[in-house]
């Protein structure tokens, strides 16, 4: 006769389970297993239901993103590395260093423990890189079926030193705009590892932080007016939003905007305007004319800089529009998309 | 409509009922068909629309035809007319 | 990137604006009848060079946009049905049915997808064998052929999962209908250069024959199209009607004839109404009987289908050229990309679509 076995869980699993998400021994594990190791820092490890912090007076940025991009790896990054970059980012846009970040992860029943730990082990030298600990965090676990493996929130907190003023109100005519680098390498990084849109090419997402190029940006001029990540909607939603809620208009040269060929080559097969094709690793900053100069010098110092360049400027005609100056000398509209931009045949 | 764009073929391969090309569009590459266009040799450019080559570009006609139109700039630079 | 960035040329693009400046001595109405060559032009604002002279008005070669309203419905009543996998170009997902659209099918559980090419919808049906996958094969004859493929493989695989909702169009029958009505005000046309590239130019000379009209067959490119304004205002001041083929380096005497091969075996041409314009005799394309069983309209039942179009969506004028998107009472207002009346709102391409993206701006400047 076998002895009685008893039911409780194999302390070995490869994939995750519900009970990861339940509070209870599992959810210990995998924190043990996975999230501490990665994560390792001393408020993280208290394992309190919060962190507390001790800031200095003054300003506090605070921003929060969630990440559901598929697929989980690319070339370039991967759902981690991206979770981390793109909170710190929207921390320096508004002018802050970043201070800490939470970190929340649904998780799809089924999913594999060892792409977890890539992602997690990811995000870990993501934030080590920038110089941010990852303090507090999340699991949650979703049945099978009604998730998409992982999604990732990452809520982050930034000082904003005093007198920086950073909205995308601010601009006025006469400002100069101007971008960090090339357009389109992350967007279409993404769709051409879909299935269907195989191309092969050296292209790769730009997913980076940007918080040292921001201060390399200030350090530069006192009166910069505006910066912004150009993301989703590539840039041409995010100059419309400056251009509405600066109530002014945006003129810019489509000559002047850096493209590299394997992100043209892909954007002219599938017909896709590069203007609407998502950014993770560039910024536009928008800078009285007489700044400009001095900003673009010291973008262009910076790695993350090299390729910045002057495109166009903040003007007073057609507020809320943005124009661009087409090579031919005729002028066409930048518009806001309606929705996503989709491969076209036509 | 008929989104087409011209490629140059890198590499091809014959399987049979199908050949396939490896298409080369400026810093990127594809499968294409070449079902349409059989005659087609590594070094063509071909013009791809939904992932088929359509038609072979023809290099001869594209050097006539751009000659034409090199002397049409010519003559306008030597008696260019007032700017918009 | 060769081959293009040549025919992107801002200089020789300014000469040959030159040069039709230099010709036109008489006010010239002209159509580009193809909606991606609509595209280059308000893209890159090229009606901006050319002088007052000439008017451009454009045709309805936009296949998202004419693709007839009743296919539209039936692909969204396909797609909508449990089990099966509806395969689409990216461009009809937003084209408005009589009620709703693809995305919003997706968006209530139906699974839709996109495709760039149609061997991709083939691939599905081999890797989901218990689901109905169905293609919508909609485009023009530069389309044909490869829609046509992919019915051709799935006989050949032998494949019992796989249909296709065929509603392609054909260019001439439509440019006949324009040249014969007696409303028509266009002088000269450019011809779609990649439906010629497929189909030769046979059928624009006759047509050029027939209605003492000036043809060119243009390309695609700023330079292409100049090009084929500058060999119609020659034509015009000329006093001559020919078929002319600017796009030499695409498009032969003969055509694609592997690809006219392969659509003769696998379609036969039948009656369409086009969406905004209404029935035109021998217009389009259905599946020949040997494939009726790829033929999704077959399988899926020919159930009648009632469509409406909103009343105020002047869509069949703004096609044939008669009015410009601006003179619609709805444009930018009630009628935008977000929220489409009629289809050449949605596609990038459509009449509708291109000016409110490119040009509102003149638009209302001019209006004011």
């Amino acid at each position: 006769m076998n002895a009685f076995v008893c039911p409780a869980p194999i302390a070995v699993q490869d994939t995750v389970l519900l009970g990861h998400g339940s509070g209870g021994k599992l959810s210990a594990a995998l924190l043990q297993q996975i999230f501490l190791p990665a994560f390792h820092n001393p408020l993280l490890s208290r394992l309190e239901d919060q962190a507390v912090l001790d800031v200095e007076r003054g300003r506090l940025a605070f921003t929060t993103d969630s990440f559901v991009v598929k697929p989980l790896f690319f070339p370039g990054g991967d759902i981690g590395s991206l979770a981390v970059h793109g909170t710190v980012n929207d921390l320096a846009m508004g002018g802050a260093q970043p201070l800490a970040l939470s970190a929340a992860f649904i998780l799809e029943e089924g999913f594999s423990l060892a792409d977890l730990r890539r992602v997690v082990d990811s995000m870990a030298r993501a934030a080590e890189n920038v110089g941010v600990p990852i303090v507090t965090g999340d699991t949650k676990v979703v049945e099978r079926g009604c998730g998409d493996g992982v999604f990732i929130n990452t809520t982050g907190l930034g000082v904003v030193a005093a007198g920086v003023d950073l909205s995308a109100a601010n601009a006025r005519p006469g400002d100069c705009v101007i971008l960090s680098g090339s357009l389109g390498d992350h967007g279409i990084t993404i769709l051409t590892r879909r299935q269907g849109l195989e191309l092969e090419g050296a292209i790769e997402s730009d997913s980076a932080p940007l918080h040292t190029l921001v201060a390399a940006i200030l350090a530069a001029a006192g009166d910069v007016r505006v910066m912004r990540d150009p993301t989703r909607g590539g840039l041409a939603s995010t100059l419309n939003e400056i251009a509405v809620q600066s109530h002014a208009g945006i003129a810019i040269r489509e000559t002047a905007l850096p493209i590299h060929d394997g992100v043209r080559g892909a954007c002219e097969v599938l017909g896709l305007d590069p203007l609407y094709v998502a950014n993770e690793g560039k910024l536009v900053a928008i800078v009285p004319a007489a700044s400009a100069e001095a900003v673009l010098a010291a973008m262009r110092r910076h790695p993350l800089g090299a390729e910045a360049a002057i495109i166009g400027e903040v003007v007073g005609r057609h507020p809320g529009l943005v124009t661009m100056h087409t090579p031919f000398g005729t002028t066409r509209i930048v518009d806001m998309l309606a929705g996503d931009q989709l491969p076209r045949i036509c | 409509m008929c989104l087409a764009i011209p490629g140059k073929v890198v590499e091809a391969t014959d399987l049979g009922f199908t050949r396939i090309a490896k298409v080369q569009f400026g810093g990127v590459t594809r499968q294409v068909s070449l079902d349409f266009v059989p005659e087609t040799q590594i070094g063509d450019y071909v013009l791809v629309h939904v992932g088929f080559a359509i038609s072979r570009l023809s290099p001869e006609e594209a050097e006539r035809t751009y000659e034409l139109l090199r002397q049409i700039q010519e003559a306008d630079e030597i008696a260019p007319e007032e700017p918009l | 990137m060769k081959y293009l960035d040549e025919y992107r040329d801002a200089d020789i693009t300014h000469a040959l604006a030159a040069r039709i400046r230099a010709r036109a001595t008489k006010p010239w109405v002209l159509m580009e009848i193809c909606g991606g060559q609509t595209h280059t032009l308000m893209r890159y604002g090229l009606p901006d060079l050319l002088p007052p002279e000439i008017e451009l008005v454009h045709g309805p070669g936009c296949p998202v946009c004419v693709a007839p309203l009743e296919f539209v419905d039936r692909a969204i009543e396909i797609a909508s049905r449990p089990g099966v996998i509806f395969v689409s170009y990216g461009d009809m997902l937003r084209v408005p049915g009589s009620r709703q659209d693809l995305f919003r099918v997706r968006a209530a559980g139906g699974d839709v997808r996109i495709a760039y090419s149609p061997l991709e919808a083939v691939k599905l049906a081999q890797e989901y064998p218990t689901r109905q996958v169905v293609f919508f094969g909609i485009g023009f004859e530069t389309t044909a052929p490869a829609n046509a493929m992919a019915v051709w493989h799935a006989k050949r695989l032998g494949l019992t999962n796989f249909s296709m909702l065929v509603s392609h169009v054909l260019v001439p029958p439509a440019v006949r209908l324009l040249l014969g009505s007696p409303a028509n005000r266009v002088q000269g046309f450019i011809a779609p250069g990649h439906v010629c590239t497929v189909m030769a130019h046979r059928e624009y000379e006759a047509l050029s024959a027939e209605f003492h009209v000036p043809i060119v067959v243009g390309g695609f490119e700023p330079v292409d199209l100049l090009e084929a304004i500058a060999m119609l205002v020659d034509q015009l001041e000329d006093g001559r009607a020919q078929l002319e083929n600017q796009y030499s380096r695409s498009v032969t005497r003969d055509g694609n004839v592997a690809a006219q091969k392969l659509m003769e075996e696998v379609f036969e041409i039948t009656d369409r109404k086009w969406r905004g314009i209404g029935m035109i005799p021998a217009s389009g394309h259905r599946l020949r009987e040997e494939y009726a069983a790829y033929d999704a309209e077959r399988i899926f039942g020919a159930q009648e289908i009632h469509v409406e179009e909103p009343a105020e969506c002047i869509s069949a004028l703004v096609l044939q050229g008669l009015k410009k998107p601006v003179d619609c009472t709805a444009f930018g207002t009630r009628c935008t990309p977000e929220q489409p009346l009629g289809a050449p709102m949605v596609s990038s391409e459509g009449a509708c679509a291109a000016y409110y993206a490119y040009r509102r701006h003149t638009a209302s400047e001019a209006a004011q």
